[in-house]
């Protein structure tokens, strides 16, 4: 707390703020909190519900994968539009027939592949899908892997990629999936890495990295997170609760976004109908069992 | 056993006790999900109908899941006493409506059935019920527990501070709880959802808490809401547990799913009374649970997401719990779609629990991609308060930057105690008043200030 100034006694909540994101200390008008903190986190709920039900800016994304010389190919769930999106979570994970064509299309033998998901923030798509998505190319290319296309899927879920990976032939699915908006952040994005990608794996059998966005885990540190878990998942022959990483600079295990197995799961499938019920308190090993 | 009736010429069966309860059930997205809500309002309706003729001794003949196969089942059927359930035994579900909005039947009255009524006969007849008979008889319903404090008095009304922090840290825990405090909250528990896995962080956060707790003489109890294990290996290590938490559900196959069953909640209840840290009672568990929790994990037996919560409240009261509570809203859309199906859902909980003698409190919550806002969040607290709720959740601002959604602030339960005349519990509000926080129930003008000014290593 050094670095912070001294409590002044104008805000004696100063060094309290500074121990939370949390919004704290708002002040009392009656029984209600200030107008400006209602406006605030109203406007917070805005960013949340436009991040739910606007579309990423698919051109803008795949034109940025263009540049990088990164080919990609479009598709879409069995979800036909966002409402039945929200109702029905196992549309979500199964690719439509004609996309199926289209990804069987390009179907060889992959190390790895890399499958963009608007999930529930489109924001996060349009804000850090490409750059994420060049970022885990970078060392894919370094690495001499053979990567498969980037898969761009609309109304899909995490488990979308079991399909996509299955049906291209690729050993490892990387899906970077928009996450459950929040107040704090509508546009994080999370990264699920599942070995062997078949329709039916459950979340204890991927790993996940979420709060990936800058302020949260930086795309740059999620994409050398990424690729730390990818090796090792390619030498363990597995991904999920008893794969064995060690991270690189020693994350911290508790740090925003560094989960170990899907422990986040909640965030963006609320619930995947995988084995794993779904309360807030459930806790992760319940998740990882 | 299938049921028949014919209506306007065209005739209906269900095929089975389950089948009718489904189809019974008001509209939510959860049953669609699952295949097995009505097909139709007109399908609904008559589903209602067929169901208020049933006996309630159908229901203990016919158990929706057999007891052979599932331990919650077992239970169920053990703990039902005949001797409570002989004044109502001779009534249809419809009929049990009825005694339950009598004048006659009063908190007494309705004390003393909790035990005769199982899960299903209490999920049944809500679904007979409008909202405000919900509201009604849960109002009748005082269930009492205490630890440091005596919570579920008519007239008062708790909170939990919910103060979860995204990397526990301490001070960031610290921080949101002395601002709950502040606002009068944290009578019904001070309770944290670590982000951390494992043991470490039951340990870290219970010597918090339980320094604060101590060093403030503040009448009240703190909770780290991890899987019981956790809970369990912490006691081992001597750590300050008060509360044992854990979330539950209303099947064997449910539970396997939170990585539980009867034996180990059983072994945690003990570890839990072993500590002897209450000072007013010994009521020492707390619940999580929620509608659409069993289908999420594919363990709902063909049963609709209501009744199968409701079977929930019948194996948590084994443990004569503190508290528990319902997370309404936190599942998701594809369980409870909107604002109507969220609100409708919180009432039939509370009610439910009530009426099977729990101490409920209900997690007044919505995610941003259900269809509801902070309006619909008012209107359920509201109704609730006047239901007689024990307790809400209490997070600053509405906004849990943990878990990432929205639940209600320390304001809204000072706006629910003015506006329904409400006081804390009795041991909390002595204390808020000693603090300079409260005074004659209501909070002093700047009621942060004793708090922040006077303990200057609150704020360190």
């Amino acid at each position: 707390m050094n670095s912070l100034p001294d409590p002044t006694p104008d805000d004696p909540w100063a060094p309290l703020r500074a121990a939370t994101p949390a919004p704290i200390g708002l002040g009392r008008v009656g029984t209600a909190p200030s107008l400006s903190s209602v406006l605030t986190l109203r406007a917070a709920h805005a960013d949340a519900r436009d991040a739910v039900w606007t579309p990423p800016d698919w051109p803008g994304i795949e034109q940025g994968l263009t540049e990088a010389a990164i080919p990609w190919l479009s598709a879409r769930s069995q979800a036909p539009d966002r409402a039945t999106y929200l109702l029905r979570p196992d549309l979500g994970r199964l690719l439509a027939a004609d996309s199926r064509a289209a990804v069987a299309g390009q179907r060889a033998n992959y190390d790895l592949s890399i499958v963009l998901v608007d999930g529930l923030s489109g924001a996060a798509l349009t804000h850090h899908g490409a750059a994420l998505a060049r970022a885990l190319f970078a060392w894919g290319r370094r690495r001499s892997w053979r990567l498969a296309p980037v898969v761009c899927v609309s109304q899909g879920r995490v488990a979308i990629g079991d399909d996509i990976g299955a049906t291209l032939g690729a050993d490892l699915a990387v899906v970077v999936i928009g996450e459950r908006p929040g107040l704090s952040a509508a546009d994080s994005l999370g990264i699920y890495l599942t070995f062997a990608p078949r329709v039916g794996r459950m979340d204890s059998e991927r790993n996940c990295i979420s709060n990936v966005r800058p302020g949260g885990l930086p795309i740059d540190r999620a994409a050398e997170l990424a690729e730390a878990y990818a090796v090792a998942a390619r030498q363990q022959g597995l991904t999920g609760t008893d794969l064995r990483v060690e991270l690189p600079n020693s994350a911290p295990t508790h740090s925003p976004g560094v989960g170990g197995a899907a422990a986040s799961a909640r965030r963006h499938d609320g619930g995947s109908g995988t084995g794993t019920p779904s309360l807030p308190s459930s806790g992760s090993a319940a998740r990882k069992e | 056993m299938p049921y028949r009736v014919t209506y306007r010429g065209q005739s209906y069966t269900f095929a089975d006790l389950a089948t009718l309860l489904a189809k019974a059930s008001p509209f939510r997205s959860g049953d669609v999900l699952a295949g097995i809500a009505a097909d139709s309002a007109v399908e609904r309706a008559v589903a209602q109908s067929v169901l208020a003729d049933v006996a309630l001794t159908d229901f203990i003949e016919h158990p929706l899941i057999a007891p052979e196969s599932d331990e919650v089942s077992r239970y169920l059927l053990e703990s039902h006493r005949p001797e409570a359930f002989a004044t109502v035994a001779h009534l249809t579900v419809g009929g049990l409506r009825d005694h339950l909005l009598d004048e006659a039947t009063g908190s007494v009255e309705l004390s003393a059935l909790a035990w005769g009524l199982t899960p299903e006969m209490v999920a049944a007849v809500s679904k007979l019920m409008r909202n405000q008979d919900l509201i009604a008889v849960a109002r009748k319903c005082h269930v009492v527990t205490s630890f440091r404090n005596t919570l579920g008095l008519p007239g008062h009304f708790a909170t939990r501070i919910q103060p979860n922090h995204p990397t526990d840290d301490p001070r960031g825990i610290l921080a949101s709880t002395v601002d709950g405090l502040s606002l009068g909250a944290g009578d019904a528990v001070i309770g944290v959802n670590p982000a951390g896995d494992g043991p470490e962080p039951v340990i870290a956060v219970s010597h918090l808490l339980a320094e604060l707790i101590e060093r403030y003489r503040i009448p009240t109890q703190s909770c780290v809401l991890a899987h019981v294990r956790h809970t369990l290996t912490a006691i081992e290590a001597g750590a300050p547990v008060d509360l044992v938490f854990q979330s539950i559900g209303g099947s064997e196959a449910l539970n396997r799913g939170f990585g539980i069953d009867i034996a180990l909640l059983d072994e945690a209840y003990a570890a839990g009374l072993s500590l002897e840290r209450g000072t007013v009672g010994q009521n020492v568990m707390y619940f999580e649970t929620g509608q659409g929790s069993a289908l999420s994990a594919g363990a709902h037996h063909g049963i609709d997401q209501q009744t199968m919560e409701a079977r929930t409240y019948g194996l948590a009261r084994r443990y004569e719990p503190l508290l528990v509570n319902s997370v309404v809203g936190f599942i998701g859309p594809e369980y409870l779609y909107d604002g109507k199906q969220i609100i409708r859902a919180g009432l039939e909980d509370h009610f439910c629990g009530k009426l099977l003698g729990l101490p409920m409190g209900v997690d007044v919550c919505h995610t941003n991609h259900a269809e509801a806002d902070s309006d619909d969040m008012d209107t359920l607290l509201t109704l609730l308060g006047v239901a007689g709720v024990n307790y809400v959740m209490g997070v600053p601002g509405t906004d849990d930057v943990m878990l990432g959604y929205q639940s209600t602030s320390f304001h809204d339960a000072v706006y629910l105690r003015e506006v329904l005349d409400l006081r804390p519990a009795p041991e909390f509000e002595v204390w808020l008043e000693s603090m300079g926080v409260m005074q004659g129930g209501r909070l002093t003008p700047d009621s942060s200030q004793p708090l922040l000014e006077g303990h200057r290593e609150l704020a360190p």
